[in-house]
């Protein structure tokens, strides 16, 4: 990379003999830049929060036709759209399935990637090309060709309607993205530190556990955000296999306030409110790492 | 036991030591796999049995007339065996070429290629735009950072219901408009606007991986290469140019894959925003056979699995000519 950069740095047309006109040194931004920056930041932070908080508003408005409204909210809000969810709802159930789901994902997708990823970044085996084009392909895989075969043999192996499926299935998306994303973390981490391991004794399986894994701590952190959201926002596959409505996770129990007849936005609005709560403090726990993990994992592969 | 680390190199291994033995090189070897295949194991199995397995039964299916009234199905306690038959590619030549062929195949495939395009252009040009504001040296970019990732962190599916609550005939967005005045398009009913409407709201869900991962690729460019371009006179588009974008194609050819990938099978988004049942022109191909598999009645699981094996050749084949192309390019990331 540094090579053909150079070069092409070198390449640039320089304005030879010409006086070089003076060029303000990165760091320095006149007043005009610096206001121009903070205003394209802050209307782009501004659109990013809107829908959200947008959301966050209208689950105050207690009716359900609020939402065309919006102005009258502001002289009634109250949480009894909240209190109506939380205890004539099946809120608690799609909480505790999703959290089942996201979790045995994150749990297993995150220790699965692990060792895949520390296999390809160490190691050079027969069939390691084909196994770095699998990974790649199932990223390919639409969902469509995989849900009608799946659901005929989950159901002969009575596994529809469990959370075992979603387990399953979440890991086949997440993991071989989460195992790139690894490979690339752990090629950044220097191999001496494994020769040490191992010259102090530790089988392969010993450094992995030991040594690398805290050493990764950031790019885990990136898989196991990567891991949960993608579990938590899958949506085709929740639909289809979950029946039992107290299996339901948010993905599936969230479309049950907006049939064809009938939608019931103030309850919408509180629930989606409460979902988001959970996954954004997790994000908020993992958003430091989260950059250096995909720097890692981004340009390393 | 120098097993294990050996990295495509090889270079040093060789200098270091004479070629050992071919019974030595066997022990060694098997001993470096075993570590390397009982690790690899678990995701292996589970590809085969859950990817694998499902997908040549998938084929399979494409391949006969299955759907829900002839598939094994278990009604109470009786078991009805399935009943469909093989039909060979009759299912293929029905999508392709059959009379239907334009309304339920190539009109959504146009507007697939359109959305994909569309969508990954704005992820990328947005993400990078954004990135590189990220990326200077400005008071609270922690704080915009934060914020400008929250669309990634709040799941899919909440944001999208906040989208269709403000597209609403007289939600938040018309009101906005009529208060200015302008035109309030029916963003979930007219076909055009329905488009529109879609792109915008996967703009706004994707930017944020894409900035994110830009950033980084941002944040590992050698910042001497800057200096370096400064002294040969380079001005700021000058730097952009030559040192910006030739750092970030590695990660830059990466995204921009994994984007057009996901965009293409784009499922969430498009479901949810106009339910599983309206909006026929607006679906792609992946929700228009969810909608075949199992939005309809009787459910065609044949149709349903033909049009999932015509995306996998697609993207197949897009994702090798890219490969071959980034390859001819020297941008080889993966």
């Amino acid at each position: 990379m540094s090579t053909t950069t150079l070069e092409k740095t070198e390449a640039a047309p320089a304005p030879a003999g010409a006086v070089p006109r003076r060029t303000r040194g990165r760091g320095e931004r006149g007043p005009l830049g610096t206001a121009l920056l903070h205003g394209g930041l802050a209307v782009a932070s501004l659109i990013a929060l809107a829908p959200v908080a947008w959301l966050i508003f209208l689950s105050l408005g207690p009716e359900k036709d609020d939402y065309l409204h919006p102005g009258k909210i502001l002289g009634k809000l109250s949480f009894s759209n909240y209190s109506f969810v939380l205890q004539h709802t099946g809120f608690f159930d799609w909480f505790k399935s999703t959290m089942i789901v996201a979790g045995g994902t994150t749990l297993i997708g995150v220790f699965v990637a692990a060792t895949t990823g520390y296999a390809v970044s160490r190691m050079r085996f027969p069939g390691y090309k084909q196994l770095m084009w699998v990974l790649l392909l199932t990223q390919a895989f639409p969902i469509a060709i995989l849900i009608v075969p799946m659901y005929e043999i989950f159901s002969q192996l009575d596994l529809i309607d469990t959370y075992w499926a979603l387990i399953v299935i979440n890991c086949t998306t997440a993991v071989p993205y989460s195992a790139w994303l690894l490979k690339g973390y752990f090629d950044t981490i220097p191999f001496e530190i494994d020769e040490a391991g191992r010259v102090d004794g530790l089988s392969p399986f010993g450094t992995f556990f030991r040594l690398i894994l805290p050493l990764a701590r950031p790019g885990l952190a990136v898989a196991a955000f990567y891991n949960f959201i993608t579990a938590v926002g899958e949506v085709a596959f929740a639909t289809t296999f979950m029946l039992d409505d107290s299996k339901y996770t948010f993905a599936v129990g969230l479309q049950t306030f907006v049939s064809e007849h009938d939608a019931q936005w103030n309850y919408m609005a509180a629930t989606a409110v409460l979902i988001a709560i959970p996954v954004s403090v997790f994000f908020y726990l993992v958003q430091k790492n989260l950059v250096t993990g995909l720097t890692a994992g981004g340009t390393k592969g | 036991m120098t097993v294990a680390i050996d990295r495509a190199t090889g270079k040093r291994r060789g200098d270091r030591a004479p070629r050992p033995g071919l019974g030595q090189r066997i022990r060694n070897g098997y001993q470096k796999y075993w570590y390397a295949y009982a690790m690899i194991a678990p995701v292996v199995v589970v590809l085969a049995v859950i990817v694998g397995y499902p997908l040549i039964r998938g084929v399979y299916l494409t391949l006969t007339d299955a759907n829900s009234l002839n598939s094994a199905r278990t009604i109470g306690v009786n078991h009805i065996a399935a009943t469909y038959k093989f039909i060979g590619l009759g299912n293929y030549k029905d999508i392709l070429f059959g009379p239907l062929s334009y309304d339920r195949f190539w009109s959504h495939f146009l507007w697939t290629v359109v959305w994909t395009a569309a969508c990954v252009t704005l992820h990328y040009t947005i993400g990078l735009g954004l990135a590189l504001m990220l990326n200077e040296k400005v008071r609270g970019r922690t704080f915009y950072r934060v914020l400008l990732v929250l669309p990634w962190a709040v799941p899919t599916f909440v944001t999208v219901f906040s989208w269709r609550i403000m597209l609403s005939d007289s939600g938040v967005i018309n009101q906005i408009l009529h208060a200015l005045h302008m035109p309030q398009p029916q963003w979930l009913e007219d076909t055009f606007w329905q488009r529109f409407a879609a792109i915008m709201v996967n703009t706004w869900c994707g930017v944020p991986f894409m900035m994110l991962s830009l950033l980084g690729g941002l944040q590992s460019i050698d910042s001497s290469l800057y200096e370096a371009a400064e002294m040969d006179g380079a001005n700021a588009w000058q730097r952009f140019r030559h040192v910006t974008l030739p750092g970030l194609r590695s990660v830059s050819s990466t995204v921009v894959l994994l984007g057009i990938i996901w965009t293409f099978n784009q499922f969430a988004i498009i479901f949810l925003l106009f339910g599983p049942t309206s909006a026929p022109d607006a679906q792609i191909l992946v929700t228009w056979a969810y909608y075949l598999g199992f939005g309809q009645q009787p459910r065609d699981f044949a149709q349903s699995a033909a049009y999932g094996v015509l995306l996998l050749s697609i993207v197949t084949v897009f994702t090798s000519f890219y490969f071959r192309w980034l390859k001819r390019n020297d941008q080889l990331a993966v």
